[in-house]
């Protein structure tokens, strides 16, 4: 079908300002089909603000936006959703107030087709969806290891299960690019390790992954190629062990004074 | 299955105690009280439409009575002697429905883009827009005839069927307000069927995810503009009927009848009620309607047997213990008096997870 190398999104000459300051500047970048791209940088270096771009939430300022052969720049979030990109929000953003079940049906939404007349009626059709919007849900919950009931709250779930459940939600929209912006913040090392085995698992279904993460050991173990932001300039590109030596790297780290 | 048998013997004798409501009411307290039963429906049918809005959606629109008013007028312009039409029931009161969901979508346009507050002010300005115009409507051309009102409106009638004069069957007579008990209870379980249906659909669910984070919910994929105008739509078209079913009922309509007070009070009803639950805003929409009539017939004879006289105008204590209310429901069950399921879980669990919360935190301390 596809070949591993084959580009899936490809960004060139990217740049986000807000006000006077550059969130990103030049920022080119491809990622290829089946791969797990890692994204790191210092705070305030611009990654979250490039995932707003490639999901439609911020709308750029210069640069062209490529994805599975196709030119997105200036789409809505829905679009982009559509066309196979879903992510997760660094400060969680679940659906509060409705239940762990109800949340990743949502995310079934754009995949389905039932509007007001098959909720009407009530029709074979309408009922089957509906049937098959809840097995594919529960399924995504137990493959993300959310062992609570299904009706709980999506606020009352522990910090871990609710980045795992926006992680199922991302997944129910069938992402062909799966967006994680630190999924590990707050997580203890054995959800760590639990979160590592499920991104892979994830990529051995054929989805791409691409993931924002300051822990540097997950990233290393995880990643097939890393991309470093600094100050909203990508710095350096490569495999884990040679951006890892690289004195631009090092420095930018060092001199932001943190990791 | 007997929890099942137990619910079927519930909604029957539920529906035995519908049924015979408006005779009840009518032989304990009088025909004025039946009257007012039937506003109580309307107004249900209007919360349940809000309830749309406000409670699945969380579109914080405070002009809906515009839509109560589109389908008011619509009525009163087709069937009476001001353009000398009388069209029937049956084809005025689906496109007064479907005129309200114009103006929904109209009016839902230009909003979609704002939130809370800036939201809430823009639907005010777009409701008095309306009652504006039906206002001025009267010249150059003569439409609405102005704060005068349409008068004459024709009863609401199916075929040769009237419900606005007596029927008399198996020796039991049943006065207009009975009829109009009827129809109005069979519409409003309508619409509360409808509501029903929405809100457990991939509709339904697509409106809770825009209440709960909108951006979140357009990066699932949801396409916000339109199931945004969709709940505007839905919600205008409960109110359409209501204000056609208004117009016949009433036999007249002025502008008057759709002030912003009118919004608020339909407001009222959803948030006190228990926003998002159907139950909870048919209880708003109740004791809404009966409570301040209730009030404003004790009152008077109340202060009458007490201190001789009338201390206070009725109608300002009327007012005054309307607010008081309010801000007693929002100081003690600010879910509203009948909340969902899921606000109630909401409230509950959580205090237990805090407190979880805050032991740990407690015991690292240590
Ligand atoms: N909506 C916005 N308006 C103004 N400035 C913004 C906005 N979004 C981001 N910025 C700024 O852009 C810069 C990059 O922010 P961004 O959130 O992309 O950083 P980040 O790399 O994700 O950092 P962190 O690791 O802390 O999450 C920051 O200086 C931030 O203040
Ligand atoms: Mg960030």
């Amino acid at each position: 079908m596809t070949s591993p190398s084959e580009t899936l999104i490809e960004l060139t000459g990217i740049c986000k300002r807000f006000g006077g300051l550059a969130a990103l500047s030049d920022v080119s970048l491809h990622i290829r089909r089946g791969e797990i791209y890692g994204l790191i940088g210092p705070n305030g270096a611009g990654k979250t603000t490039l995932f707003n771009v490639i999901t439609g939430l911020y709308q750029l300022d210069a640069g062209t936006f490529n994805f599975a052969g196709r030119a997105y720049a200036h789409c809505k979030p829905h679009v982009l959703a559509q066309a196979g990109i879903a992510r997760t929000f660094q400060n969680i953003r679940l659906f509060a107030n409705m239940t762990t079940l109800e949340n990743v049906m949502v995310g079934r939404h754009l995949r389905t087709h039932s509007g007001i007349w098959g909720a009407l009626t009530r029709s074979p059709a309408a009922r089957e969806e509906e049937r098959v919007i809840a097995e594919r849900a529960h399924q995504l919950l137990s493959y993300v290891g959310i062992r609570r009931p299904a009706n709980t709250l999506a606020k009352n779930l522990s910090y871990g299960e609710q980045r795992r459940l926006e992680i199922a939600r991302a997944l129910a929209t069938d992402p062909m690019l799966l967006a994680l912006d630190e999924p590990a913040a707050g997580m203890n090392s054995t959800e760590t390790e639990s979160l590592k085995t499920l991104l892979q698992d994830i990529r051995s279904q054929g989805v791409t992954v691409l993931l924002i993460e300051h822990d540097v050991k997950l990233i290393m173990g995880l990643c097939d190629r890393v991309a470093v932001l600094d100050y909203g300039k990508k710095i350096a590109e490569g495999v884990p062990e040679q951006v890892r030596n690289d004195p631009a790297v090092i420095s930018a780290y060092l001199g932001c004074g943190d990791d | 299955m007997r929890l099942h048998r137990l619910a079927k013997h519930y909604f029957a004798a539920l529906g035995v105690a519908l049924l015979a409501l408006p005779f009840i009411v009518d032989a304990m307290f009088g025909h004025g009280w039946v009257r007012i039963a039937d506003f109580a429906l309307l107004y249900i049918m209007l919360a349940l439409g809000l309830n749309i809005v406000v409670g699945y959606a969380g579109l914080l629109d405070l002009g809906y009575i515009a839509f109560f008013a589109v389908g008011a007028y619509t009525y009163a312009l087709l069937g009476s002697p001001q353009f000398g039409l009388h069209w029937p029931m049956w084809a005025v009161l689906p496109l007064g429905a479907l005129f309200a969901c114009g103006f929904g979508v109209l009016l839902g346009a230009p909003t979609l883009r704002l939130r809370g507050d800036y939201l809430a002010i823009v639907t005010l300005g777009f409701g008095e827009i309306i009652r504006i115009f039906m206002n001025n409507l009267n010249a150059p051309v003569n439409i609405t005839n102005g704060p005068q009102g349409i008068s004459g409106i024709d009863p609401l009638r199916v075929a040769d069927f009237s419900f606005g004069k007596a029927h008399e069957w198996f020796g039991v007579e049943f006065a207009a307000v009975h009829l109009h008990y009827y129809l109005f209870l069979a519409f409003t379980l309508l619409v509360i069927f409808v509501s029903l249906r929405l809100q457990h659909s991939r509709i339904g669910r697509a409106w809770m995810a825009i209440r709960e984070d909108e951006v979140a919910a357009s990066a699932m994929g949801i396409n916000t503009r339109n199931v945004k105008l969709l709940a505007f739509a839905m919600g205008a078209t409960f109110g359409g009927i209501s204000g056609g079913l208004f117009a016949g009922f009433q036999g007249f309509v002025s502008p008057e009848s759709f002030s912003l007070m009118e919004s608020v009070m339909v407001l009222c009803m959803v948030v006190l009620g228990g926003m998002g639950n159907i139950a909870g805003v048919v209880l708003g929409g109740v004791l809404l309607v009966v409570l301040p009539e209730a009030f404003r017939h004790g009152a008077g004879p109340m202060q009458q047997a007490l201190f001789g006289k009338t201390v206070v105008d009725p109608e300002s204590l009327r007012m005054l213990m309307f607010g008081l209310a309010l801000i007693l429901v929002m100081l003690w069950r600010p879910a509203g008096l009948w909340p969902s399921a899921q606000r109630r879980r909401e409230l509950m669990p959580d205090e237990a997870v805090a407190q979880q919360e805050r032991d740990t935190v407690y015991d690292v301390s240590k």
